[in-house]
Parts: C-alpha cells; sequence; structure tokens
C-alpha cells in the first residue's frame, strides 16, 4: 500500500515538472533556444494568481485567467526585448541574456513582493480521497494535475500537427531559412510560441503552487532546472517526451526518497538521468539529427 | 532599430543591477559621517554634534538582498531600532552600517566584511547566517576585531577564535535541550525527525538531539528523513515516511517556510502528529496566506516572543513595525537588537569610544563578555562562557489560537 501512495506523491511532482517541461521543450524545439527564465515566469504567474485571489478577493479561476494574461503578454515582452535583437547571433549569447532575464525577474519580484514567503492556498477546494481506510490518500491537486497535464500535452500535440500556425511552428522548427523562404513569418511564429510557452508556465506556477504552497521570489528556479532536465530526460524538443520526462523524474525521485536515501536522492535520480543518455542520447522519445557536414 | 532596443537593454540590465544593491544603498544614510580620518573630514565631521565623542563604528553584515535576505534585513532592523535608542540617550553614540553578503559563504562575505574594515569599523556584530560568519571570523581573528554574531549558531564558529561571541543557542545544544523537553512531557512518543542535510543549522540541531535522546532512552522511529536545499520543493516523502512509521510526533529542525509546507501537506493527508520545532520555526504564523490554523498545537522552542506583554517587547515591536510595512519582528531581530545593546553595554563598562583602536576594543571587550551578565529581549541574565557560547534558557511556546502561549 505504501508503494502506491509514493508512487502517487511522484506522478503528483512529476506532473508538475512534466508541465514546465513541456514549456521548455516548447521553446526549444522552435526557437532553439534554451530559455532559462522560464522558471522565473513560472514564480510571476503563481504571485500574480497569489495576489488576485488574496488582495482583490476575486475567485480563484478568475486568478488563473489573470496569471495567463500577465505571463503571456511578459513572455512575450520578454522575447521581443531580449532574445528578438539576438537572433541570428551564436546561440551563447541568447543563452547568457536568458539568464540575465531569470535574475532580473527574480529581482524585480523581491522589490515588489519582498523576500518574505507566502503561502499559496491551494486552487482546489476538492476534499482529498481517502482508501483503505485513509492509508491511501489522493489529493485533489494531484487529480487536477494530472489532468490538466495530459490534457496540455494532446492540445500542444493537436495544436503542432494539425493547426496552420503549429504547422508554421514546425516548419521554423526543422529549417528557419527554408520557412521563411516559404512564405512564413518566424519572428511571428517564435513570438507566438513564446506566448504559448508564458501561457503555460502560468499554469504550471498555479499548479505548482497548490502542491508545494510556499511561494518566493525564488520558487520557480530549482522547479525550473528540474524540469529542464525532465525535458532533456524525455527527448528534448518533444512534446510526449517532455510528459514522460517529468513524470519518470517525479517517479525516480519519490522512490529513491522513500527506499534507498533521501540524503543521495538527487545522485540516484541523476545517476539514472546520465545512464540513460548514454544509450539514448536524444532521450527516451528525442529524434536522432544526422549533423549534416 | 536596433540601436533603441541595445538602449533598452542596457537599462533593464541597469535596473536589475540596482536591485541587487538597492537595499544595501539604503543603509549608507551615515556614509556622509564616514568620510576617513584625514584633517579635511575631521572638520566636517566637526559640525556634526557627535563631534565631543566619535562614534563607535559597528558593522554587520548579513543577507539583505537574495534568498535569504529575509533574516538580514531582520537583524538589520532590530539592530537600527537599538542604535537609534542608544544614540537618543545622548551619551556614548554609535555609528552603524551593514554590508550586503547575500549569506554568501565566501568572497563576498569576506568583501563586504572588508568594506566595513575601510569604513572604520571597530566592531563587528555579524554576520547573519553562518556560512558568512565562518568566513569572515577568521578573518576577525587575524585583524582582532570583536565579533558579536546575532545569529550565526554554529559552534564551529564561536570555536573559530577567542574573540568571536554569539548571541543565539548552538545548534547542538539546542537539540539537546528539544530531547530533554521531549523527555519531560512525551516520554512514550513515537519520534521521527525531518532535516535539512544541506544546512549546517538544521544538521547541527539534529546531530545533538539524537544524541541526547539515545541518552534519555526516547524511541526516535524515523532520524534520516532529509533533504536538501535542492530537493525541497517536495517533502510529501518525509511526511509520508513519519506517518507510515507511526510517529505521533515530529521533530523539524529547519525554518518555517519548508515547516509551513509540510504543515500544509501533513493536513491535506489528515496526519495529526504533534509538530516540535526550533528557533528558526518563529514566524511561522506571520507568513502570508498561511492558515493559522494549521500550526495549532504546534510547539516551538524559540528566545522571543513578539505578543509577549512586557514594555520592552511591546516597544520594540511598535518601533519595529513602524519602521517595516507593518511586518512583525521574529528572533532575529530580537537578536539583533540584543547584540547592539550587549556590546553598548559592554563598550559603556569598559570606556570604549570612537578613538579607541579596534584591536584594544577587542581585548577589552573580550575581559568585559567574560564576567558580564545582560538582560535583553531573547533572555536575562544572559552569560557568555570562555568559548564565547551563550547560557540562555530556552523557552518552549505552544501555538493555541493563532499565538504562542508560553508552554506550562
Amino acid at each position: 500500500m505504501q508503494i502506491i501512495q509514493y508512487l502517487i506523491n511522484g506522478i503528483s511532482i512529476g506532473a508538475v515538472y512534466a508541465i514546465i517541461a513541456l514549456g521548455y521543450t516548447m521553446v526549444y524545439g522552435i526557437a532553439k533556444m534554451l530559455n532559462f527564465a522560464h522558471g522565473d515566469v513560472i514564480m510571476v504567474g503563481a504571485y500574480i494568481s497569489f495576489c488576485v485571489t488574496n488582495y482583490l478577493g476575486l475567485p480563484s479561476a478568475v486568478s488563473v485567467v489573470a496569471a495567463v494574461v500577465v505571463c503571456t503578454v511578459l513572455g512575450i515582452t520578454i522575447e521581443g526585448l531580449a532574445y528578438k535583437p539576438l537572433r541570428g547571433t551564436p546561440g551563447l549569447a541568447v543563452l547568457i541574456t536568458a539568464i540575465g532575464v531569470s535574475y532580473f525577474l527574480q529581482n524585480a519580484a523581491q522589490l515588489i513582493w519582498s523576500s518574505s514567503p507566502k503561502n499559496f492556498t491551494s486552487i482546489v477546494t476538492m476534499d482529498p480521497i481517502s482508501l483503505m481506510d485513509g492509508q491511501l490518500v489522493i489529493t485533489g491537486e494531484v487529480l487536477l494535475t494530472v489532468c490538466v497535464s495530459v490534457a496540455v500535452m494532446v492540445g500542444l500535440t493537436f495544436f503542432t500537427s494539425k493547426t496552420r500556425t503549429g504547422k508554421a511552428m514546425r516548419a521554423v522548427s526543422e529549417d528557419r531559412d527554408a520557412a521563411q523562404l516559404m512564405g512564413i513569418n518566424v519572428n511571428r511564429t517564435i513570438s507566438t510560441t513564446f506566448a504559448i510557452g508564458s501561457a503555460l508556465a502560468a499554469i504550471a506556477g498555479v499548479l505548482l503552487c497548490s502542491t508545494v504552497p510556499t511561494l518566493m521570489p525564488t520558487t520557480g528556479s530549482m522547479p525550473g532546472i528540474r524540469a529542464f532536465t525532465a525535458a532533456v530526460f524525455g527527448g528534448i524538443g518533444s512534446i510526449p517526451g517532455a510528459m514522460l520526462g517529468g513524470v519518470l523524474l517525479g517517479i525516480i525521485e519519490t522512490f529513491s526518497k522513500a527506499y534507498l536515501s533521501t540524503q543521495f536522492s538527487d545522485a540516484i535520480v541523476f545517476s539514472v538521468l546520465i545512464i540513460i543518455l548514454l544509450v539514448k542520447p536524444a532521450g527516451l522519445l528525442g529524434k536522432q539529427v544526422q549533423e549534416k557536414v | 532599430m536596433k540601436k533603441y532596443l541595445a538602449l533598452l537593454l542596457a537599462c533593464l540590465m541597469a535596473v536589475s543591477l540596482f536591485t541587487g544593491c538597492g537595499s544595501s544603498g539604503t543603509t549608507e544614510t551615515t556614509a556622509a559621517a564616514a568620510a576617513n580620518e584625514t584633517a579635511a573630514a575631521g572638520e566636517t565631521a566637526a559640525a556634526d554634534d557627535t563631534a565631543a565623542a566619535p562614534a563607535i563604528k559597528i558593522g554587520l553584515t548579513g543577507p539583505l538582498t537574495g534568498a535569504n535576505s529575509e533574516y538580514g534585513l531582520a537583524v538589520r532592523g532590530g539592530m537600527e531600532i537599538a542604535v537609534a535608542e542608544i544614540n537618543a540617550l545622548g551619551g556614548l553614540q554609535i555609528e552603524f552600517k551593514a554590508e550586503d553578503d547575500e549569506a554568501d559563504g565566501s568572497d563576498k562575505a569576506v568583501s563586504a566584511y572588508n568594506t566595513l574594515k575601510d569604513w572604520g569599523m571597530q566592531i563587528f556584530a555579524g554576520a547573519v547566517t553562518t556560512g558568512s560568519s565562518l568566513a569572515i571570523a577568521a578573518e576577525t581573528v587575524n585583524d582582532q576585531i570583536f565579533m558579536l554574531t546575532p545569529s550565526a549558531s554554529a559552534v564551529d564558529v564561536a570555536m573559530t577564535g577567542s574573540n568571536v561571541y554569539q548571541m543565539c543557542f548552538t545548534d547542538p545544544n539546542q537539540g539537546a535541550s528539544a530531547a530533554e523537553l521531549m523527555a519531560e512531557k512525551w516520554p512514550d512518543a513515537t519520534i521521527g525527525v525531518i532535516y535539512d542535510s544541506s544546512d549546517a543549522y538544521s544538521t547541527g540541531i539534529r546531530d545533538g538531539f539524537l544524541a541526547k535522546a539515545e541518552e534519555l532512552g526516547l524511541n526516535v522511529a524515523v532520524s534520516d528523513a532529509s533533504f536538501t536545499a535542492d530537493n525541497k520543493a517536495d517533502l510529501s516523502t518525509q511526511v509520508t515516511q513519519c506517518k507510515d512509521a507511526g510517529c505521533d510526533l515530529v521533530f523539524l529542525p529547519f525554518y518555517y517556510t519548508e515547516a509551513a509546507q509540510i504543515l500544509t501537506y501533513a493536513n491535506t493527508i489528515g496526519y495529526k502528529p504533534t509538530f516540535f520545532g526550533c528557533d528558526g520555526m518563529d514566524g511561522i504564523l506571520n507568513v502570508e496566506g498561511f492558515d493559522t490554523a494549521l500550526a495549532e498545537g504546534l510547539v516551538l522552542m524559540t528566545p522571543f516572543d513578539a505578543n509577549a506583554t512586557d514594555d520592552a517587547t511591546v516597544s520594540f515591536v511598535e518601533q519595529f513595525k513602524a519602521n517595516n510595512d507593518g511586518k512583525v519582528p521574529n528572533q532575529f531581530a530580537a537578536d539583533g537588537y540584543d547584540v547592539i545593546y550587549a556590546l553598548y553595554n559592554a563598550c559603556v563598562a569598559a570606556g570604549i569610544d570612537g578613538n579607541t583602536p579596534a584591536d584594544e576594543a577587542c581585548a577589552l571587550l573580550q575581559e568585559q563578555f567574560a564576567t558580564m551578565s545582560v538582560d535583553g529581549l531573547t533572555g536575562t541574565g544572559m552569560t557568555w562562557d570562555e568559548n564565547g557560547m551563550i547560557s540562555k534558557a530556552p523557552a518552549a511556546m505552544v501555538v493555541t489560537d493563532g499565538v504562542y502561549v508560553p508552554m506550562g
């Protein structure tokens, strides 16, 4: 029974990693850049939701919408101001800029909301389901997070394969120059990607803080890095890969904490990651791209 | 177009730089008086009313920005109140300056300390965190500058040199007193311990606790449920471990940020043991958005209670709130306040003023601290042993109806 409870705990945190990883993978797959500020957009989303419910007294559904709107605008602004001017420069310049944006967001949040932690009130009001005389507890947050992450994954897969904008995204991802020659507006496509990625970040922020209630300016950074790992694990650029990587990472982490050692859990998680990347360098579901010389 | 964007970017970066050092900038209100001891500066200082007896220069380093700024800002706030009170008395004046070390254990802490030395610091009243204190303590030994840290509680800090003193409990001592209290109040409890293995404070308390618990024959069922700074986003496994082991008393020797998370999760899964925290737990009731009902029955050991009704505490809390947007001071602020008063009393007794060289002041203060006893917000009759560790009674509080009530 215990093992199932740990499995549920693992899936719970894994599903949060998965949603964050979906944002990473979208942006990487299409814009070919690692947006290290993604974790901090998550934090902003959570703060917006917190403020709307706690200061304006509006229902949590409204707060989620507000967070999505603010984060989308923020994502587009960041992309326009910080990344667009660097398009065409070596990848390293954009990477460093992304780290700069991450610091900027953290410090700005500290100025606005101060560094003292806030306790996020979960948006889920459902009572936890208790099975087997309370030996097994499934919280509403787990159910919601899992449902939302699956829905987002299915939605994104459908979007990129069926819609016009989605197809344009895949074209940009495959060959930016050729896509441009075919009449695709590369800049607008990349901006759209950032908008979607940031909207996902807002949802991820609300779900992350519903599961783990502590909200601080640095809240997004560690889960962000874990989710990045999950995205690499699953094969960066692959949408189902991000989902699989996130959930697996959460489960491995929880099991190694529960049965092996809490102290070495990180070492175990990353050892598994290294072994998998040695066997499958492109990640679990990643596509091996042949480098043409 | 590209140029404008580049300019905008530059502005953004500049702004982010300012956010980094904004708070340390504001502390330099006394910077004008901090000019060197050149003749010209002496002239300008003469215009000041402190000219008669030069003020003692006391410095602090602590995390004023970054993830741990909560603690640094609290200590600074407490110290500023004490300095203002003392300076209003007339008599011996204090000039106070705080520098940001971002709780960094290496070069940042030492460079913050060096900045204070260049300013002419005579007594060092920091650092706030253990890591920074360890780095700086070694420097103060070389420079023979007296050091009284408000909140760095590791044993290693006090053991660095004979000039290093602590205002807070050492970690193992606190763990041992927790075990004694449990043996007295809950002798039959099944105890679980969750701790932060990446943090010296948490590990120190846990080690002291386990040693004492074994001696007293307490039943510790879970002793190795740990987390680190990198994986503390999810603490559900550790709580589940304690629940499965049937623990009815869970010891949480770490800060309230993570404790709030544990209390929330335990409540969600309907696990209701007695939770027992240390001084780092102080502040949990003031976390914005935290449902204080979850902390009902929580036991914590803290030397400071912001709800106490004695005049000193009431006046301190009022002033702190007025200076810090209505924020309630925690134990860090109270420790900071007591540090300034302890130093002030010792300086008055030893006849130290702004003209005393730092190394002479250091020797005189060591003599004072060996024998003196201080009453403050965090205890009465506080004394120090030959290693510089403090001796004061820990007070246990129980959260009842959302406020601390001293434990009977």
